[in-house]
């Protein structure tokens, strides 16, 4: 299991420092931050931009190559240089990844665990009602775009809170200007994006989970179980459902990039200040740095899951832990 | 075919007769302003009633959806092209050719799709954004098209074409592609739906189709907020019906072409 881990991680390294680079590549070729200084009125004068451009390392006139090696000997001693105000982007950017975190960990967590059980139910319920509405519900809100649903539930709440004459449900930003801080207040404003990212989340497991635990409902190994006295529930919990979890692990890899990028329009529909919010308003304004920097935690963030997944794999399939398969 | 599969196709049928018959219907352009009905609920003359700016919702969202549906269907085709080419030459050429391929998959599937494709549409007509789409979107499928071919390869019929002289192109297009079509067609669907989300999203954010041009996602961002809800619930309505019917048609084609073990 270590070797395994071990050799998983250095090719996962490698990759993630790759996609780093095509990342600032990328951005630093098709970012215009010039735009941004030429459009100021007034208008500085050229000499001033140039050289505001090149303290920055944003200088479209140095060749790429240049400003990508000051770049990444930057990153190298943890430094993912400076946004297009001059402030330091890391500081910006672990304040965001924060709060990031703050509406993605809940989200994911409840999603997952919600799709799986409901579509294990589903599957041990086949062709009853039960299993023909959650299929019918997830098939619906895999049609619904994050942006749409994160729109729909704010309009929806502020229909009830015009009904009731109460502010009911908040969202603005993460907490209440005044009484900031409060973690009542910020569960309140947590609580309808957190519904939207479980939503969205649930969806897409309960629909993986229900395919997966089909595959193993009339599986041998569960009829055995059963044969030997146990009952259909236990059989199918302790036997089907710990197999049909183990290829869940790898979705769940691939399910991290689109909870990221539903991340980002939830932050930008809800008013929350974290990284998704900020890269789009980066692209905006042509910040390379900072859109680099995000690209990067996003890469990390992608990798990570798929250690994580990894190592889930391992606990939970025998033959991996052996190395029996690779 | 399945229920579903069918109703996704009936679903999609309606919605591209809408889009393509509806400008012939419509009293209306899309372009056209109504100087004497700002955003006015429906009625004879506005169907979908009007947006802030005057012009007539049933027109603009049928052309936003045109745009959509047009983006979304050629953004599927060449990334389904392109995975159908990655997966075949990588699963039966096999060798360096087949790791560097798959290690370049891998290294695109590390990035999150949508932020690289952002940083790299503004600016660029509609067009622009089919390719830049696309290619984000292969990797997957190449990946399960790799596997199909390398399995398929290494059939007896296959070696047996190869040992009466058949070379590595008559291979792939007569042996292998048959087995991996029911694949590429059925992902080829959702990635339609797929594609026109992420069209949607894009230009939800500002970052994609850009105005004067107006595709479903920049009539939501414009119509949202309680107070302009016609516009809103019109565009964002036909994009999950679009993304729907799509998903359905995808769903009811891998039923058929591509049965799940153990299923049925």
């Amino acid at each position: 299991m270590a070797g395994f881990l071990l050799r998983r991680m250095v090719s996962r390294g490698v990759l993630v420092v790759l996609a780093g680079s095509l990342a600032y590549l990328l951005a630093a070729a098709a970012l215009d931050p010039r735009g941004g200084f030429e459009g100021r009125v007034p208008r500085p004068p050229e000499s001033v931009v140039d050289a505001r451009l090149s303290a920055l390392n944003l200088n479209d006139r140095v060749p790429l190559a240049d400003r990508y090696r000051v770049w990444a000997w930057g990153v190298l001693h943890g430094d993912f240089g400076r946004t297009q105000e001059g402030e330091p982007v890391d500081a910006e950017l672990w304040r965001r990844l924060g709060v990031s975190l703050r509406l993605l960990v809940p989200g994911a967590v409840l999603g997952g665990v919600l799709g799986v059980l409901l579509g294990a139910y589903a599957a041990a319920r086949r062709g009853r009602a039960a299993d023909r509405s959650i299929t019918a519900a997830s098939c619906l809100l895999l049609a619904v775009p994050v942006f749409v649903l994160a729109v729909l539930s704010q309009t929806i709440a502020v229909t009830v809170n015009a009904a009731l004459g109460v502010r009911v449900f908040v969202w603005a930003g993460e907490s209440a200007p005044e009484g900031s801080g409060a973690l009542v207040d910020q569960a309140r404003h947590l609580l309808l994006p957190t519904v939207v990212m479980t939503l969205a989340q649930a969806a897409l497991f309960s629909r993986y989970q229900r395919g997966l635990m089909l595959d193993v409902l009339h599986a041998d190994f569960v009829r055995t179980a059963r044969a030997r006295g146990l009952r259909r529930r236990s059989a199918l919990l302790r036997h089907g459902l710990r197999t049909a979890l183990t290829p869940m692990t790898t979705y769940f890899a691939y399910s991290t990039g689109l909870l990221v990028l539903g991340g980002v329009f939830v932050e930008k529909v809800f008013g929350r200040h974290g990284m998704g919010e900020w890269l789009v308003d980066s692209i905006g304004r042509g910040d390379v740095n900072a859109v680099a920097a995000i690209d990067c935690v996003a890469a990390c963030a992608v990798v990570l899951a798929g250690l994580v997944s990894d190592v889930l794999n391992g606990m939970l399939d025998p033959r991996v832990r052996s190395g029996a398969t690779p | 075919m399945t229920r579903r599969g069918v109703a996704g196709l009936l679903l999609l049928a309606v919605v591209v007769l809408l889009a393509s018959a509806g400008p012939l219907v419509s009293p209306w352009r899309w372009d056209e302003t109504d100087f004497t009905a700002f955003r006015r609920g429906p009625s004879a003359r506005h169907w979908l009633g009007t947006t802030q700016g005057g012009r007539d919702v049933f027109a603009l969202v049928l052309h936003g959806a045109r745009k959509s549906l047009v983006i979304g269907l050629l953004a599927a085709a060449l990334s389904t092209g392109a995975a159908g080419i990655v997966g075949m030459v990588a699963g039966v050429a096999g060798g360096l050719l087949d790791r560097v391929l798959m290690w370049g998959a891998d290294l695109l599937l590390v990035l999150p799709p949508l932020l690289v494709v952002a940083v790299l549409a503004p600016g660029g007509r509609w067009p622009v954004l089919v390719p830049v789409l696309a290619a984000f979107m292969w990797m997957l499928t190449a990946r399960s098209v790799r596997a199909a071919a390398l399995s398929a390869s290494g059939r007896e019929y296959v070696l047996a074409a190869r040992f009466l002289g058949a070379g590595a192109p008559r291979v792939v297009v007569r042996h292998v592609l048959p087995q991996v079509a029911s694949l590429l067609i059925a992902d080829a669907s959702l990635a339609a739906g797929a594609a026109v989300t992420a069209e949607g999203g894009l230009s939800y954010l500002g970052l994609g189709v850009r105005p004067p041009d107006v595709s479903l996602g920049t009539i939501i961002a414009d119509g949202q907020g309680a107070a302009a809800g016609w516009p809103f619930g019109a565009a964002a309505g036909l994009l999950v019906l679009i993304v729907l019917a799509v998903n359905l048609l995808g769903d009811g084609l891998r039923d058929v072409l591509d049965p799940p073990r153990g299923a049925r």
